[in-house]
């Protein structure tokens, strides 16, 4: 049953939508600064709502039916402060006003933080939600903090709009809920996925020769797809019964890395991607200073600097 | 999306954290606490002592209540319930089990749902203790016990300084405040039942009041019961004390030791006819509940007030008991003739009825006046009445025993009792020498408040009389216990009218006074503001009736209304408000330039801005510069602003003046 509704639901979702287009309001991205105004916010009761609105018509009933005035005052008092507490809920968003929005850059699959910016009317907006996806997250606005930081979910690698956002809020009685949709035309950059299925092809002093000058031997590995031919280790491969590679001691820091697109032969595009955001993140982790050469053969570096990481992280991620 | 969101959120149980269960349990024991005038006080410690136990519990261990206690509670509850009431059924046993359930839902009490479902459970019972007891002073509390409830939804939710549990109270607290006109109005205007959807609960309560069977020494708890009857606000000047007889109803048959209405007053006769011989009094009665029928009138009603009988011997019946307060306006005549042309000889028959084989010497007593009057009835009438004043007859509300022949008993040998015996033994004296007599049992006396002029009737001024007709006079009221000389006064309160029934402390009586004042207000304006009074609601705009369909509609439109003006006043509300005084100087100076068309942009920075009015004033550009240059560092090179060189800036804004802008 619970799968039936699940199918149904979001198609008379879109029913609706369809018929009412207001309701898709906040699909078309706007530009910031973005203001709720009384046409954006949404407002209906939540299930404790609709459960102690039956509460007080039971009440009034019962009151009438004794004829009891004093219960029926004491009803009236119960539903009338019930009741405009909805306006409490409605103000909680009114004339919030979303100045900016910037987040901070990260790798596909983690969640991202995306810094918000309200401007600072001088009151207090406690028990705000943000949603950027299915989880609203705590984010509550004080007098004089205008800022919050909630977190995105990420799955594909390069510009990535920032997903439509919904801001609401129960306070004060968890009776009513208000909400209102900001689609802000801001763009999130994300990098591409780390793939550590390979340690970095050692270092090269320079393109002639590139792995092996004088290096130290320092062990054997497994072969994974896109290891250089030159690099298996076929008597030890025939021992074993499938194919290991040497691995060499890595560079002196002086000597930078080089990641070249081009080596890296037979897997496909967004795997490559992958390992080498990985061996940029590592070798910056470690400040090794590194290279890296992309598929037009653009040379970025050699530098370890975080202007370059970034640098390299934003090539990797703009990839067709 | 929103569907998948909701569902979710319901799904997950948020825990209850330390601070909305606190008050949880204080909204609890404060809906026990309302209820605990009428639970057995042992049954109401038991549930107290079980809710604080589990409030130390979960705060002290973090544990949850054991299963086998609520299972436990939960049958036991009932048991105890039948075992003290005897039925579950009814209004007190309700209470009882509705307490009980709500402290066993507390105990089960772990998440937010939970917590919220307690509430709304809790609000329920609150109200329901005001079908107990619906005074101004246990309503207001009541109220005021919405506090804690309101407080726990607000702690459910996020957004409280953590630890302080005062914060929580403050929005239900201004809500309440604030909505309590909404609430009038929503009060005044929802339409009121005219009769019971379903059968309005057996209350169970005694049935207090005047009765109407009298024997002697029926009366005497009312006697000294000092709670309010009825009180009555006269348009005109209160009647003077010797006439305030408060016509409740008439008794006609005597059985020999009680009397009764008996069968004459049933039959179906107009209202005997009235001749008012003075002016008439008009005046307005709230009657507290009776669940009886009859409404009391001063002696005697012209005319029958809205929903009510006149019956034929001028006496006031509701078509239902009256379990509420009721307001009615009534007209009497204070001087009259009633029923004086004739005596219909049925009617004559059942006021000369006496019963057989009783009270023989009472009988004799009477013969020999009759004989000596030779057909003078007043003069009989003057005899019975030199007998009470001089026969050695006390006045005494400790009226010992009588005898099957209660008259004689009383007549001959006790000679002690109260209006009851007397108007009794007068009536059967009368009988017996042949004058047409009969028992009127209602209010006299009262107490009138000097300061909110009305007249306090308690049941203490219960009271019977006698009525006697005489031709050419017709009905004639003559009160034997006004003849009797001595007096035992047992029953200080209830003539001179200590308001409360207290000791004389005379200090407290203004104060006690005014209080009723107040009550009087509540019970009239309040309580007793039923169907009838409801549709007269819009008589001020011309609407004679108003109908339910009518209110609903005002109510609708009202409501419908209120919001549009709240809305709007929450959307006029300015968006930014300068919060310190550089910033006010600020928006000055920027309003200033906005009357010479100089618009600052929503992204603009005051540097740029200022440099661009600048441009475009050439004028003022010196000062703008100064003005811009001073702003800035005012506002960022120190943590706050100087007090003494922000008032210079204000100061220098407000003598700039720029001229028009030169296009």
């Amino acid at each position: 049953m619970n799968a039936a509704t699940e199918a149904v639901r979001p198609t008379v979702a879109a029913r609706i939508r369809h018929w009412l287009p207001g309701l898709a309001r906040g699909r078309q991205p706007e530009s910031l600064p973005i203001t709720l105004d009384r046409r954006r916010i949404y407002i209906v009761p939540t299930r404790a709502g609709l459960g102690f609105g039956v509460l007080i018509f039971t009440m009034a009933a019962g009151a009438l039916n004794y004829q009891n005035n004093s219960a029926l005052l004491l009803t009236c008092m119960l539903g009338a402060t019930l009741a405009s507490s909805m306006l409490l809920t409605w103000r909680g968003l009114h004339n919030l006003t979303l100045r900016a929005v910037h987040s901070d850059r990260g790798f596909c699959g983690a969640r991202l933080p995306v810094h918000l910016a309200f401007a600072d009317d001088g009151r207090t907006r406690p028990g705000l939600r943000i949603a950027l996806d299915a989880v609203p997250q705590p984010c509550s606005l004080a007098r004089g903090v205008s800022r919050a930081t909630i977190t995105v979910a990420t799955d594909t690698r390069g510009w990535m709009p920032l997903p439509r956002m919904q801001l609401s809020t129960t306070l004060p009685f968890g009776l009513f809920r208000a909400w209102s949709w900001i689609t802000a035309d801001q763009q999130i950059l994300v990098y591409p996925r780390p793939l550590r299925d390979a340690r970095p092809p050692a270092y090269a002093d320079d393109h002639q020769h590139r792995i092996t000058g004088g290096d130290e031997f320092a062990g054997l590995r497994d072969y994974h797809p896109g290891d250089p031919i030159r690099h298996v280790a076929w008597k030890s491969s025939a021992r074993h019964g499938h194919l290991m590679v040497r691995e060499f001691e890595r560079a002196t820091p002086g000597q930078p890395l080089q990641f070249d697109w081009n080596t890296l032969t037979g897997i496909d595009r967004e795997t490559r991607i992958s390992r080498l955001t990985a061996w940029v993140s590592d070798a910056y982790a470690v400040a090794q200073p590194w290279i890296l050469i992309l598929e037009d053969r653009r040379t970025l570096g050699p530098a370890n600097d975080a202007a370059h990481y970034h640098r390299c992280l934003t090539a990797l991620a703009e990839l067709p | 999306m929103i569907w998948r969101r909701s569902r979710a959120g319901i799904r997950e149980a948020v825990p209850l954290a330390a601070l909305p269960f606190s008050l949880l349990c204080a909204t609890v024991l404060c809906t026990l606490a309302a209820h605990a005038p009428h639970l057995p006080p042992w049954f109401t410690a038991v549930l107290a002592a079980i809710i604080a136990a589990r409030w130390w519990q979960r705060r002290r261990h973090h544990r949850r209540a054991s299963a086998w206690l609520r299972i436990a509670l939960l049958i036991a509850i009932p048991g105890v319930v039948l075992a003290v009431y005897g039925t579950p059924f009814g209004r007190d046993p309700g209470a009882a089990i509705v307490c009980g359930l709500l402290v066993v839902k507390l105990l089960e009490s772990e998440h937010a749902r939970d917590a919220r479902m307690a509430v709304g459970f809790a609000c329920f019972i609150l109200m329901s203790a005001l079908l107990f007891d619906q005074s101004l002073a246990f309503t207001i509390m009541v109220g005021l016990l919405l506090l804690p409830p309101l407080a726990t939804l607000r702690a459910l939710e996020s957004g409280l300084p953590p630890g302080r549990w005062l914060p929580a109270f403050k929005t239900g607290g201004v809500l309440l405040a604030a909505s309590l006109p909404a609430a009038l109005l929503g009060f005044m205007l929802i339409p009121r039942l005219a009769t019971p959807l379903w059968g309005a609960p057996d209350n169970g309560v005694a049935h207090t009041g005047i009765s109407d069977r009298m024997a002697p020494g029926d009366l005497h708890t009312l006697l000294t019961d000092s709670a309010v009857a009825m009180r009555i606000g006269f348009d005109g000047l209160p009647p003077p004390e010797d006439q305030r007889y408060f016509r409740g109803m008439v008794l006609w048959h005597f059985d020999g030791s009680a009397w009764t209405r008996g069968p004459a007053s049933r039959r179906a006769w107009p209202p005997a006819p009235v001749e008012a011989r003075g002016p008439v009094t008009r005046y307005s009665v709230t009657l507290e509940p009776s669940h009886r029928h009859w409404l009391f009138a001063l002696d005697v009603p012209v005319a029958a007030p809205e929903g009510t009988t006149l019956l034929p011997d001028r006496t006031l019946q509701a078509s239902r008991p009256i379990d509420h307060t009721l307001h009615y306006r009534v007209e009497s005549a204070a001087r009259y003739h009633l029923g004086a042309s004739t005596l219909d000889p049925r009617l004559r028959a059942a006021a000369l009825q006496l019963p057989a084989g009783y009270d023989p010497r009472t009988r004799e007593l009477a013969a020999g006046w009759r004989e000596r009057a030779a057909g003078n009835d007043l003069a009989i009438i003057r005899d019975a009445l030199e007998m009470y004043h001089n026969g050695g007859f006390v006045y005494d509300l400790d009226a010992p025993p009588l005898g099957r022949n209660s008259i004689d008993d009383f007549l001959f040998d006790t000679k002690i009792g109260f209006c009851e015996h007397y108007a009794s033994s007068f009536t059967f004296l009368m009988r017996a020498a042949g004058i047409p007599a009969r028992v009127v049992v209602g209010y006299q006396g009262g107490y009138w408040n000097p300061v909110a002029h009305y007249l306090l009737v308690r049941q203490s001024n219960a009271h019977s009389w006698t009525e006697v007709w005489l031709a050419g006079r017709g009905w004639v009221r003559i009160d034997p216990t006004a003849a009797v000389s001595k007096v035992i006064m047992a029953q200080a309160g209830s003539d001179t009218g200590l308001p409360l029934g207290g000791g004389d402390i005379s200090w407290w009586l203004p104060w006690q006074n005014r209080f009723d004042i107040v009550n009087r207000w509540w019970g009239q304006t309040v309580v007793g503001f039923d169907a009838l009074r409801q549709s007269r609601l819009f008589r001020p705009f011309g609407i004679e009736h108003a109908t339910a369909q009518m209110l609903g509609i005002t109510l609708a439109v009202i409501v419908f209304l209120a919001l549009s003006a709240g809305a709007l006043l929450a959307s006029l509300r300015p968006r930014t408000r300068p919060r310190d005084a550089l910033a006010a100087a600020q928006s000055r100076l920027q309003g200033k330039l906005l009357r010479c068309g100089i618009v600052r942009g929503a992204a603009e920075g005051p540097s740029d801005f200022y440099t661009r009015a600048a441009r475009a004033l050439p004028p003022e550009a010196e000062t703008l510069r100064a003005l811009a240059g001073e702003y800035a560092c005012l506002r960022y090179a120190f943590p706050e602003p100087p007090p003494e060189r922000t008032r210079a800036f204000a100061r220098r804004v407000r003598s700039f003046h720029p001229g028009r802008v030169v296009k």
